[in-house]
């Protein structure tokens, strides 16, 4: 079966991809593999993943999160996780994963802003 | 009581539908948004451990009453390889593929009871529920 692909959308030098769809595992998969892929095409300098309509991280997909913040970080782009609703961060951290080395932002804009103020100042330290 | 409705775990968009299941039936018995992600993310969890490991199994989601209480319950049977010590498999961190090891004490600590009984060779039944509050 084809899995569903998320749509990657780029503003400026950042990529924004929001999850709408209840992903399966195979799906996430490919959902990872897209982002890093269109990280290297582009060279997008911060990425943001938003989740706002999504209802369900289990550890699968909460690995999968961590996994693609590691693995853009490794590329040189920053990751930013926006939307998550109250009861997936409840239940997120009921089942033991915070996540502690992934930046999150209430919502798309303050990621948005958020991730302006990382890029911008590894910018001027590289000078 | 009833018998409930079953999702039979075959791939893993299935896990997806047994999730789906949970949170459907969850919401008609009046649980909250909160304790919907809280039985819907056990599932999941519960439901890629049939996957995973057995290949194939079911998961079965009906309503419980007590007195003065009513609830879900979730049970998940496969006939896999079973479990060799259900003591080790409910350590946190412990896990043998892809997982973070949260699967089973995650689910644990997701529903109020909680209960697995495996035999090697013959398989794994994981009984869960949780009471509205």
């Amino acid at each position: 079966m084809e899995s569903l692909r998320i749509p990657i959308l780029k503003i400026g030098d950042v990529l924004i991809a929001s999850i709408q769809v209840a992903l399966h595992d195979a799906s996430a998969v490919q959902f990872k593999d897209d982002l890093l892929q269109r990280i290297y095409e582009t060279k997008a300098r911060g990425l943001i993943v938003d989740l706002t309509a999504v209802d369900v991280v289990d550890s699968f997909i909460g690995r999968l999160i961590s996994d693609i913040a590691s693995m853009a970080g490794l590329m040189g782009t920053k990751v930013v996780i926006t939307g998550l609703q109250p009861a997936v961060a409840i239940t997120l951290v009921e089942l033991g994963l915070e996540l502690p080395q992934v930046l999150t932002a209430l919502n798309l804009e303050k990621g948005l802003a958020m991730l302006r103020r990382q890029v911008g100042e590894s910018s001027d330290g590289a000078g | 009581m009833g018998q409930g409705k079953v999702a039979a775990i075959r791939s893993d968009l299935d896990i997806v539908i047994a999730r789906t299941l949970a949170r459907d039936t969850a919401k008609t018995l009046g649980f909250g948004a909160i304790d919907q992600a809280r039985i819907a993310t056990a599932v999941s969890e519960l439901a890629r451990n049939i996957f995973l490991y057995a290949g194939t199994g079911s998961v079965t989601v009906r309503e419980v009453e007590r007195p003065g209480r009513k609830g879900i319950e979730i049970v998940c049977e496969d006939q896999g390889p079973g479990i060799a010590d259900i003591s080790v498999v409910m350590q946190d961190g412990y896990s043998t593929s892809r997982g973070m090891g949260m699967g089973l004490p995650g689910a644990k600590r997701l529903m109020d009871e909680f209960d697995i009984k495996s035999k090697e060779g013959f398989g794994t039944t994981i009984m869960c529920r949780k009471w509205r509050t």
